[in-house]
């Protein structure tokens, strides 16, 4: 059949999956802690129906062969792991990361996921938690009488209790590196997941060994640049309908072909 | 059997094929650093009996278009665009060199800086590897300078340099991959007038208003063959009237 109209159909679904990357990034434009994504495409092979350079004869060759591509891919989406804008929120329990870092909290299934969304609560057992109810890794349990909390740029948690004036230090937070943030696998919940692209997690004490700061009382908002998503859907849109005019060309030369012959 | 209808049927045929190239133009209309192909059409005399009336039309991709794309601001660390001419050198699977211009790179977890589609870009002396940084920075030139991790701004490091090259035009081929290769097999060295714009990527250079008129003259052209095929049936169709006996 109409090679054309296949080729056509890659663009169409391509610029399909870049529609919903971008609706995606739009629709989380305030979630704490998200890493916008973007679509990477690539052409996809040539297939070479007369090779440039053949014999055309005895005594002489093709000046220029037949390459016909055959269209388009996605080849990934892959987050950008840049600082999102950082809001002041006063809540004692909320942490933003100034700089690389992601917190370790543990799932219900025994692993560890990590995540840039610094808005944690207590749960009954006053123990620290996203907003999930997953506990952050190594565990940190604020005694009942605490009054007020105070958290660290080095992540030292310390609470005054009740009928004391000196603040103890109840624990630490601890924020992980990767060698290749990009190779995180998004799971949503705000969590990313350690791969094999991503290399394994390296603890470290926030503020030292290049990891970023914890600023306590503040959000990381979300990385999402909304001039430059609402561009790239109008340069989607219109990309999507040149390769449906390319399909309803196509389909206009077959239909031709059909009524006349 | 007429010949004209064959002849009509091969330039049909042809004309799908260049309508498949469009085709893949306007899909690749997104694709970063991708570079247009151009067709055309050759004829071809049909040598056999008979006076030599007949040339059979042959689509071909003759070239490709090596126009720059529009450059788009990303302010990705590790995006660059090539201001001007020139490529960025990967080594493909098979060991070989190849040159591209899509220049959306990454790194994989042992550091080693990748382009989009996972091959390793190499620079002066081979592949760069990227240690645990706080900041990468790619200068105009292609110098990849990391602030490694655990220590200050003060300590800035070059890691290498991408190998930016600027072979001529004529001599490189599209692969079945999409990167381009010499013709010639010669080795193109760094030529130091390439510069790099960072944090930007190069879109396609398809001009879709040009191809999208291409497509519309294509579809036409195939009208006309498909018209001719029918004329041909006509014709045979008279002649067969004369014959017949009333």
């Amino acid at each position: 059949m109409n090679q054309a109209l296949w080729v056509a159909k890659t663009g169409l679904d391509a610029q399909q999956t870049r529609m919903t990357v971008v609706s995606n990034n739009l629709a989380n434009v305030n979630t704490n802690g998200f890493k916008r994504g973007r679509v990477v495409f690539e052409d996809l092979i040539y297939q070479n129906q007369r090779q440039v350079g053949g014999q055309s004869s005895q005594n002489t060759v093709l000046p220029s062969g037949l390459n016909v591509g055959t269209g388009v891919r996605v080849v990934a989406t892959e987050q950008l792991h840049t600082q999102g804008s950082i809001l002041q929120t006063e809540n004692s329990l909320d942490m933003a990361i100034l700089g690389r870092g992601y917190f370790q909290v543990l799932l219900p299934d025994a692993t560890l996921g990590y995540t840039r969304d610094g808005a944690f609560q207590q749960d009954a057992q006053g123990q620290i938690v996203t907003a999930s109810g997953y506990p952050i890794q190594p565990p940190v349990t604020l005694p009942p009488q605490t009054q007020s909390i105070t958290i660290g740029v080095d992540g030292t948690v310390s609470a005054t209790l009740q009928g004391q004036s000196a603040p103890v230090q109840v624990g630490t937070i601890q924020t992980v590196d990767f060698v290749n943030p990009v190779g995180l696998q998004p799971r949503g919940e705000n969590l990313y997941l350690e791969t094999v692209a991503s290399g394994t997690a390296q603890p470290g004490t926030p503020g030292l060994n290049g990891l970023g700061g914890i600023q306590q009382g503040a959000l990381e908002g979300s990385n999402v640049n909304v001039v430059e998503e609402l561009v790239n859907m109008i340069e989607t849109q219109r990309a999507y309908e040149m390769n449906s005019k390319a399909i309803s060309t196509n389909d206009q030369m077959l239909q031709f072909l059909n009524n006349n012959i | 059997m007429d010949r004209m209808a064959y002849i009509a049927m091969t330039g049909a045929r042809q004309t799908e094929l260049a309508q498949a190239v469009t085709s893949n133009n306007l899909a690749n209309i997104s694709t970063t650093g991708f570079r247009a192909d151009l067709h055309g059409f050759r004829s071809l005399q049909v040598a056999g009996e008979g006076a030599s009336t007949r040339h059979n039309a042959i689509a071909e991709t003759y070239a490709t278009d090596f126009s720059p794309g529009a450059t788009v601001t990303t302010e990705r660390d590790l995006d660059v665009a090539i201001a001007g001419q020139g490529f960025l050198v990967v080594q493909t699977a098979d060991g070989g060199e190849a040159y591209t211009r899509a220049g959306d790179l990454r790194t994989n977890s042992a550091g080693q800086l990748l382009t989009a589609k996972g091959d390793p870009v190499l620079g002066d002396s081979g592949p760069i590897a990227i240690p645990p940084s706080t900041s990468i920075t790619i200068g105009t030139d292609g110098t990849v300078s990391v602030q490694v991790l655990g220590q200050g701004p003060q300590t800035l490091a070059a890691v290498g340099r991408l190998r930016l090259v600027n072979p001529p035009l004529a001599s490189l081929e599209k692969g079945a991959d999409g990167l381009f290769r010499r013709t010639d097999g010669e080795a193109s060295p760094a030529d130091a007038s390439v510069k790099l714009t960072p944090g930007a990527l190069e879109t396609s250079n398809v001009n879709v208003a040009e191809t999208l008129v291409t497509m519309i003259s294509l579809a036409r052209q195939y009208e006309l063959q498909v018209k001719t095929m029918t004329t041909a049936e006509e014709n045979a169709d008279a002649a067969a009237g004369l014959l017949r006996i009333r």
